[in-house]
């Protein structure tokens, strides 16, 4: 109901077009404090009602100017609960937005299209060069995390940093002796868009720094943490999207409200070779988390970096860095 | 471990405060006790709910609810745990005060949820700022104090203005906002005399800051969720229940939303709550400041509207989660796959709207504050804000004040001072008439602190107003109006059609609202719920039931004269409609209610209760064009008001039928119906001039009672004693209203009489008959009435009888029907007169079924589908008489309602009702007297003021009183007619203005334990009479203003009351033969 800014900015949705359930879309308009990436990932948005009189100290936009500037289609006044139940029932689906095409040009169009399924957009939103994040030569840096970017949320990075890390972000195509030539005491594989099937250049990766560092990986990197010990994803009917998924921890029974946005979820059959799963979807029962019995690697499929979303699992950020920390202390040892 | 048996404490009568949200949880409480498999003991002392059903609870009490009466029924029936979570703040306050008493301990009660050492630190006010300083979460500067001094010390540091909240006491009684050192002065000792522990708390202002509240769940093994968030459109410094409220809300960033949630669960973690909490912030409009403001460790008003905002059954939840439960493990019903341990999404906005009683109290102060005033409230559901709130005001009932009504004194409004834009009922009336003049949105959110968002909505909407006044009507425009929830009355209005040609309008170009569902999951999920709310837009969720179905139109907000007794009605008829093999489709505005649980009926529409609204969803529900009938009897005055048009747009009714209730209520068709039956009624008739009513009066004979046929607001019904008062009220009278008559009827100073039955055509079943207490002149709402009557002759009975059938008949009632009385005795014979004849559900239809044994609304549905009271094993006549006794006494709300005169009279003032039953009249009196708040205690003192009419009839009673030990105090005339009696008494000598002590220092200090004071007639009153009631009233005393009812009264403490007996209803019907 809230986040729209961080859901318009954020990676995992790009090539999408993004339909929010809440109607009112806009109240407190857009701010410099709610971008996740450099840019609108989306591909267009789809309102029941845009706010034209937003209403927020932060606010310098309108959703409108700020897709307009970009050069995003969006539209507004449809029955958005209407596109919600079709894509409920009918799963996810490719659309178009046009003022110029009848219903049958624009599904033959359509159908011209390149799947979404087929494209690996992963290549496209990761950053091209590396670079730190927020960097501060006056301070000491007890750890220096860095961050594989599939499709990044700047959170991510903002909560590392907060924890007093060094944090570089590189590109999904870098490979894994250039990542260690960084020095880093943590990996962090980021969230990203798309199939996790199409990514096995960045998986070859990840079997590269397995063992030789600790290692997080959140949403995309989950599975691609899973995929490089052999396990398989699959699509899911509509995904998981929103704030209020419920993820039960097997381990302590307890269940944590998790902000999600993912299409694939891993075949819990498939895994092997020392992964565990930690943690599923109270709904239906989907890994929700994987931890390695031996390696200190592990993995979450919901956003713990939050914005949009609950901040309830946020300590998994302290998981990691405890992690780190105990790796550390093993090295100087 | 699963207790097996489990104390309930309801949270008794209606008040301002607390309402009937508690019946909704109390209800869902033993619902969910009975999936647990756990027995539920439940103890309210109002009839008028569905938590005392015998079906509902395994095992009712109705009883005072009272540490020494809990006692009791603790001891008799043993339970091994009790939840004080459900009964609002009097449940809350009673168990803790069983724990402290050591009951709870002497007999291995454990108490279940929220531990009581939680709800001891979320009520205190310094152990919660506490707790909450040491979790690191933000509180108001603020200090407790016990005395005024103590208050204006700390005040000298915080500086004006402050925030002053009494401890442990709803909707805040007794606090305010104090901006003057009178003002401060003032609120920490009516805080301090309404805090149970002498505490208030003196805080810094936040006024104008956000306010924004959290419903949260936790379970016993640490799950945390947020059941949603709400948002108050009045900025802090007005009582969330006096606030118009949005769900979820809409001004905050994500980053707003989260940091308050998690604070949410930092603080539900650290009270260590089990179930439900409602929490409250202020946030920092310009910043991300906050504080945490309040926070009710139990489920709540807001928590019914939380549930009924997303579909989340809180109270259920949380009574499950008392027994054990944990979040994870407890279905979400409305999905039927997913569990409680979810956050719900909502894909519409939710607004919820207060409904105060200024229509009813005209005198009293509208300026609304920390302290609540309002009776009820509605919501209403849309995908806009506009047309949410436009909806929630239709939804108000307040005829025709939709938002485009306006104050003639607002006319000539040039700048912002012209209008009343501080907090009070009709702020936003007079927001939308400045927008409407020109006054920028910008200037009225500077000016009264609302978010600039929510004004610009409101701007939206006058814009409308202005394109409707000036545009052509095309069906672009006219969609366009509905989606910001315009009425066909309004568009009307604006664009000069009648409502009924906006409607024809509509059809023709096919703009009819469609239905979506309340899933919880903004679609997520397929879900089954049966809950549904109407918008103009694309898809429609709601395809017609299927099979045979009724719908029963429900009561709207809780008002003073339409309480809860009718949602008790609505709902037992949609069950009755169920067991009878019909589909119930119920419709309702009100959030509160057990009517509006989704699980009540096979089908929820939550909307307004007006023609356009329930047209549109008969014609939704018709199939081959066949709407489904509709039931308007037990809906109270809403819905019967709807059989005219209903009928009139040829939609069917169940029941009798529109003509029948047309005979009934219209007065000059009543008179003739009544003649023709040879039944005699009270003379009167109406007059339009001084000179014919005092022609008319002088041949009736004084007193009169009168009234304006044609109600304005707060234009009371009065009973006029000699002509001058006739002629200043028939001036009044006349200056508001030259249109319409006044009426004039002989007021017969008899036996007031009330029956409810049920027809068919052919039986006319009388359940029982109930004998007020007070002689007529008192409102049947406000007078202590008795079951069954305990002063009528056999002769008296009959003749009731025969006219209640005979009208019955002659009616052609089907259903339900009350008939008012009042009898003349006389050594030749009594004459019974018919006062009014109501042609559906009364008040005293839940009282009278649960008295009697009687499924009274169950019995009158089946009627309504056809089956007979033949059929159903019922025949003409009385119903026998049980032989217990039962005494409805009215509860009043005055101590939260400045300057409205706490004397009983011909208009209605009471909120709610209680019950006291017993074997013998004196222990039945007793019991409603302590249930109401009546009860004197057994020694003490009294101060007697009454007018010289009745100071003969006074004496004995005073007498009485004296003997009895109570010392005595009176205003001069009336101790001088005591001394006169040679009795002692203390003569408070000084009026008002004479200085110290007057007879409002003795109020309020102390001295007196109760006050019985009689009003000199007429309307003006003496002022020191007015003040005396008011004192009484914020001193929380008992004030009597009928003599009936103090000669009772007295009776009652002079036999030695306390040998009343605790029993559960059904046995107390069982020991009749």
């Amino acid at each position: 109901m809230t986040g729209y800014q961080e859901m318009l900015t954020d990676p995992s949705y790009a090539g999408q077009i993004v339909v929010p359930t809440y109607p009112l879309i806009g109240n407190y308009g857009t701010s410099e404090h709610a971008v996740e990436s450099n840019r609108i990932q989306v591909r267009g948005f789809v309102v029941r009602e845009e706010c034209s009189q937003p209403n927020h100290y932060l606010s310098r936009q309108t959703v409108h100017e700020y897709l307009a500037q970009s050069g995003i289609p969006g539209i507004y006044g449809v029955d958005t609960r209407a596109i919600t139940r079709k894509l409920r029932s009918y799963g996810v689906m490719m659309g178009m937005i046009t003022s110029n095409k009848t219903p049958e040009q624009a599904l033959a169009e359509l159908k011209t299209l390149p799947d979404y399924g087929t494209i690996d957009f992963v290549r496209q939103v990761s950053t091209p060069t590396p670079y730190e994040w927020e960097p501060d030569l006056s301070a000491e840096c007890r750890h220096h995390i860095v961050v594989l970017d599939c499709g990044l949320k700047y959170n991510i990075l903002r909560i590392l940093r907060r924890h007093g890390c060094r944090v570089t972000a590189v590109p999904c195509t870098m490979k894994p002796e250039e990542i260690l030539s960084l020095g880093p005491s943590g990996i962090l594989l980021s969230p990203g868009p798309g199939d996790p099937e199409l990514l096995d250049y960045i998986v070859e990766t990840v079997r590269g720094l397995v063992g030789k560092r600790p290692i997080m990986g959140i949403c995309l990197g989950n599975q691609l943490i899973a995929r490089a010990f052999g396990a398989k994803t699959f699509k899911l009917k509509f995904g998981h999207r929103g704030g209020n998924h419920p993820v039960r921890d097997l381990a302590t029974g307890r269940i944590h409200i998790t902000a999600q946005n993912h299409g694939y979820a891993i075949d819990p059959d498939t895994l092997k070779d020392g992964l565990e799963v930690t943690q599923i979807n109270l709904n239906d029962g989907t890994v929700e988390g994987l931890q390695h019995k031996e390696l200190p690697i592990f993995c979450i499929q919901y956003h713990s970096e939050a914005s949009p979303g609950p901040l309830d699992n946020t300590y998994l950020f302290n998981k990691f860095l405890e992690m780190v920390r105990e790796g550390s202390e093993f090295e100087t040892l | 471990m699963k207790p097996s048996k489990v104390l309930i404490i309801g949270s008794g009568p209606i008040v301002i405060g607390q309402a009937a949200e508690f019946d909704y949880a109390g209800t869902q409480a033993c619902k969910a006790m009975r999936e647990e498999g756990v027995i539920s003991v439940l103890v309210n002392s109002n009839p008028a709910t569905i938590m005392t059903d015998e079906d509902i609870a395994d095992i009712v009490y109705i009883e005072p609810l009272t540490v020494e009466m809990l006692t009791r029924i603790i001891e008799r029936e043993r339970p091994d745990g009790i939840l004080p979570t459900l009964g609002g703040q009097t449940g809350l306050n009673l168990a803790v005060e069983l724990a402290d008493g050591g009951v709870l301990d002497k007999y291995n009660v454990k108490s279940l949820g929220t531990p009581i050492e939680t709800i001891r630190k979320a009520e205190d006010r310094e152990l919660f700022k506490q707790l909450l300083l040491n979790i690191g979460q933000p509180v108001p500067p603020s200090a407790t104090v016990n005395t005024p001094k103590q208050a204006r010390k700390v005040v000298e540091g915080l500086g004006l203005p402050v925030v002053i909240r009494p401890a442990y006491t709803l909707g805040g009684t007794g606090g305010g906002l104090a901006t003057t050192w009178e003002e401060l002065e003032r609120m920490v000792s009516t805080g301090l005399a309404a805090s149970p522990i002498k505490q208030v708390l003196v805080e810094r202002s936040l006024v104008g800051w956000k306010e924004i509240e959290y419903e949260v769940m936790r379970d016993s093994a640490d799950n945390c969720i947020t059941v949603c968030n709400m948002e108050n459109i009045d900025p802090m410094g007005v009582h969330t229940g006096d606030s118009i409220v949005v769900a979820p809300s809409q001004t905050l960033t994500d980053k707003e939303y989260q940091m308050l949630r998690t604070a949410s669960l930092e603080i539900i973690r650290a009270l260590g709550v089990e179930g439900g909490c409602n929490i409250q912030f202020a946030l920092d409009p310009k910043s991300d400041s906050y504080y945490v403001i309040e926070v009710n460790p139990r489920v709540s008003r807001s928590s019914a509207l939380a549930s009924k905002a997303t579909g989340y059954p809180i109270a259920r939840v949380a009574a499950k989660i008392a027994v054990g439960r944990r979040l994870d493990e407890i279905p979400n019903q409305v999905t039927g796959k997913t569990m409680a341990s979810f956050e719900p999404a909502l894909d519409y906005v939710v607004v919820k709207v207060p409904r105060w009683p200024f229509d009813k109290f005209a005198s009293a102060d509208r300026v609304i504050g920390t302290q609540m005033k309002a009776t009820g409230e509605v919501m209403a559901i849309d995908r806009s804000f506009e047309a949410a709130l436009q909806k929630a005001i239709r939804s108000l009932e307040f005829g025709k004040r939709s938002l485009l009504w306006e104050d003639p004194m607002w006319e000539r409004g040039k700048d912002i001072s012209h209008y009343p834009l501080e907090p009070n009922d009709l702020r936003l009336w007079a927001i939308m008439a400045a927008l409407r003049r020109g006054i920028t949105p910008e200037e009225i959110a500077a000016h009264t602190g609302i978010d600039l968002w929510f004004i610009d909505k409101l701007q939206n909407i006058v814009t409308m107003e202005r394109r409707l006044l000036s545009e052509t009507l095309t069906p672009e425009l006219l969609r366009q109006a509905k989606r910001l929830g315009f009425s066909d009355e309004q568009i009307g209005t604006l664009a000069d059609r009648l409502p009924e040609q906006v409607r024809q309008l509509r059809h023709e170009w096919n703009i009819r609202p469609v239905y979506k569902m309340v899933d919880t999951c903004a679609a997520e999920f397929d879900a089954a719920t049966p809950y549904f709310y109407s918008t103009y837009e694309a898809e429609n969720e709601a395809e017609p039931l299927k099979g045979d179905k009724a719908v029963v139109i429900g009561s709207g907000p809780i008002r003073i004269g339409q309480g809860i007794e009718f949602d008790y009605c609505s709902v037992h008829s949609a069950w009755a409609l169920q067991e009878a093999g019909y589909k119930s489709i119920m419709v309702n505005s009100n959030p509160e209610t057990v009517s509006t649980d989704f699980d009540t009926s096979d089908r929820l529409y939550f909307e307004a209760l007006d023609e356009e609204s329930l047209r549109d969803i008969l014609e939704n529900e018709a199939q081959d064009n066949n709407a489904p009938p509709s039931i308007v009897q037990f809906g109270g005055q809403t819905a019967i008001n709807l059989a005219g048009p209903l009928t009139k747009s040829g939609m069917p009714l169940l029941g009798s039928s529109a003509e029948a209730i047309d005979l009934a209520e219209d007065r000059r068709r009543f008179e003739h119906f009544l003649s023709v039956l040879g039944i005699p009624q009270p003379p009167g008739a109406g007059v339009t001039s001084v000179d014919q009513a005092l022609n008319i009066a002088q041949l009736i004979g004084y007193p009169v009672l009168v009234r304006p046929s044609y109600v304005l607001g707060g234009q009371a019904m009065e009973i006029v004693h000699n002509a001058s008062e006739l002629a200043r009220y028939m001036n009044l009278a006349m200056e508001l209203d030259t249109g319409h008559p006044v009426l004039i009827d002989k007021y017969l100073q008899g036996k007031e009489v009330e029956v409810d039955a049920i027809g068919d055509g052919e039986t006319v079943l009388i359940p029982g008959i109930m004998e007020h207490i007070e002689r007529a002149g008192v409102h049947s709402g406000d007078s202590m009435a008795v079951y069954p009557g305990v002063n009528l002759t056999d002769e008296e009975v009959a003749t009731i009888v025969d006219y209640t059938i005979r009208i019955g008949l002659a009616l052609k009632i089907k259903g339900l029907m009350n008939i008012q009385f009042v009898i003349l005795p006389s050594s030749s014979g009594s004459s019974v007169y018919v006062l009014e004849v109501n042609p559906r559900a009364s008040r005293t239809v839940p009282f009278l079924s649960k008295v009697t044994g009687v499924p009274m609304v169950k019995v009158a549905t089946k009627v309504m589908l056809g089956k007979s009271l033949k059929e159903q094993g019922y025949h003409s006549g009385l119903w026998p008489k049980q032989k217990l006794i039962a005494v409805k006494a009215p509860v009043f709300s005055m101590s939260k309602l400045l300057g409205v005169d706490t004397y009983l009279g011909p208009e209605m003032k009471s909120t709610g009702e209680v019950m006291g039953i017993d074997r013998t009249f004196d222990a039945a009196l007793a019991k409603a007297l302590l249930a109401s708040g009546l009860m004197l205690p057994p020694q003490g003192a009294i101060l007697f003021s009454i007018a010289d009419r009745d100071k003969p009839e006074a004496l004995p009673i005073i007498r009485k009183f004296s003997e009895l030990g109570y010392k005595l105090y009176a205003t001069e005339g009336t101790a001088a007619m005591i001394e006169a009696a040679r009795l002692p008494v203390k003569r408070i000598t000084k009026k008002l203005s004479e200085g110290h002590p007057n007879v409002i220092d003795i109020i309020q200090n102390g001295t007196v334990d109760g006050v019985v004071n009689t009003i000199t007639g007429g309307q003006v009153p003496l002022r020191d009479g007015f003040h005396i009631r008011r004192a009484a009233a914020e001193k929380h005393i008992p004030c009597f203003t009928s003599l009936d009812a103090i000669r009772a009264t007295v009776e009652v403490l002079a036999s030695g009351s306390r040998s009343y007996t605790a029993l559960p209803l059904p046995e107390r019907r069982k020991e009749s033969p």
